[in-house]
């Protein structure tokens, strides 16, 4: 019942809003095409003052996952996370999940298929990647768009929020699915 | 910080990659993930079209002033830099309900929006405000309603209950995005102690 319910409300929630906006619009004497045709005017411009932090930033990420630092990093980090608790397995992930965003999906699909989808792995790794996000995508791209180069503190507290989904992750579907 | 983590990506990377004999990788790594970023970047003009065609329909039907009046409170407390009424509110607004329905590629225009809207209040325009921080910080925690992505992918690899997990992302999720918030404050505070010195 509530996986159809979630499953229907994720397909119908955007034909929705593209279908209530414009009528709402329209009954406030908005002309809803030249409106539309207005505000997508700025997209291009937006998305092309993004590709040179996109480009910065996919660089570095692909040189260090494709020369396999990454992957010493994460053999690295594997015996002090087990100590901790951790499944080996998920450390890959835990690295993967603020850099990209396919990568991650790319790691959960494995151990899904893997380890099974409802096994305890399974369940963790779904959680982790609903819970957190592709932090440095985010950061590149809102703070590209608008030509900020400081980003301050933000790139810690997106880290930290990552960090947090991840252990919490971990520690709620073990209370959860026992 | 951001100077410093992408040094690290790239410094390491190239380095391992010479070390190990595998120097090829770092060229043919760094052009396609170029050339990729380009066709990211034209992936993200239709649906920046898309969304701030609808947010301008959205606006000029006031729609968005609809919404921004009912939750004020909370996006006065969040953020407590942006002018009441001022524009920026109401496209705050818009990225963080995109966030939790889980729109996905409508979050991203509707983010970049907010940011231009936080941005005409900046005023050291190359520094990101205490404002694009928590806003930020909020996106990055990504709490969403419903993780249609994740639903599917387990759907497809065959499992029982492919929902079963919304209970934990929904629990996981709020505690993060509550840690963020309180991180976000701290910061603020460090940093504004900082200046003042």
């Amino acid at each position: 019942m509530f996986s159809l319910l979630t499953e229907q409300l994720s397909l119908w929630v955007i034909p929705i809003i593209l279908l209530l906006v414009p009528i709402v619009g329209y009954f406030r004497r908005v002309k809803v095409y030249e409106a539309f045709v207005e505000g997508a005017s700025e997209g291009f411009h937006t998305a092309i003052r993004i590709m040179p932090f996109l480009v910065a930033m996919m660089v570095a990420i692909n040189i260090f996952r494709l020369s396999g630092a990454m992957d010493v990093w994460v053999d690295g980090l594997k015996p002090i996370l087990e100590f901790y608790g951790v499944p080996a397995e998920l450390v890959p992930l835990a690295i993967m999940r603020p850099l990209s965003g396919t990568g991650a999906l790319g790691i959960t699909t494995e151990i899904l298929n893997t380890h099974g989808p409802d096994s305890m792995l399974g369940r963790i790794a779904s959680t982790v990647l609903g819970s957190t996000d592709t932090t440095f995508y985010i950061l590149t791209v809102y703070f590209g768009a608008i030509g900020i180069t400081k980003p301050r503190y933000s790139v810690f507290v997106g880290l930290l929020g990552d960090l947090i989904g991840f252990v919490g992750s971990i520690y709620i579907c073990t209370k959860l699915f026992n | 910080m951001i100077n410093l983590i992408w040094l690290f990506l790239m410094v390491t990377g190239i380095l391992y990659a010479g070390w190990q004999g595998r120097i090829e990788v770092v060229t043919q790594g760094a052009i396609s993930a170029a050339e990729g970023a380009v066709g990211l970047s034209f992936k993200l003009i239709g649906v920046m079209c898309l969304w701030l065609g609808v947010m301008k329909i959205a606006e000029l039907a006031g729609i968005i002033r609809f919404f921004s009046k009912i939750l004020s409170p909370l996006i006065c407390f969040l953020f407590p830099s942006v002018p009441k009424n001022h524009p920026a509110m109401g496209a705050i607004i818009m990225v963080l309900s995109a966030n939790m329905l889980g729109l996905g590629n409508a979050v991203t225009p509707l983010g970049i929006k907010a940011m231009q809207e936080l941005q005409s209040i900046n005023k050291e325009k190359e520094k990101a405000s205490d404002a694009m921080c928590t806003l930020l910080a909020l996106c990055t925690a990504g709490f969403t309603l419903v993780p249609a992505t994740i639903i599917a992918i387990r759907s497809a690899a065959g499992s029982i209950n492919p929902t079963e997990i919304v209970g934990a992302t929904l629990i996981v999720s709020l505690g993060a995005t509550m840690s963020v918030i309180i991180a976000d404050r701290l910061c603020r505070i460090y940093y504004q102690i900082r200046v003042r010195r």
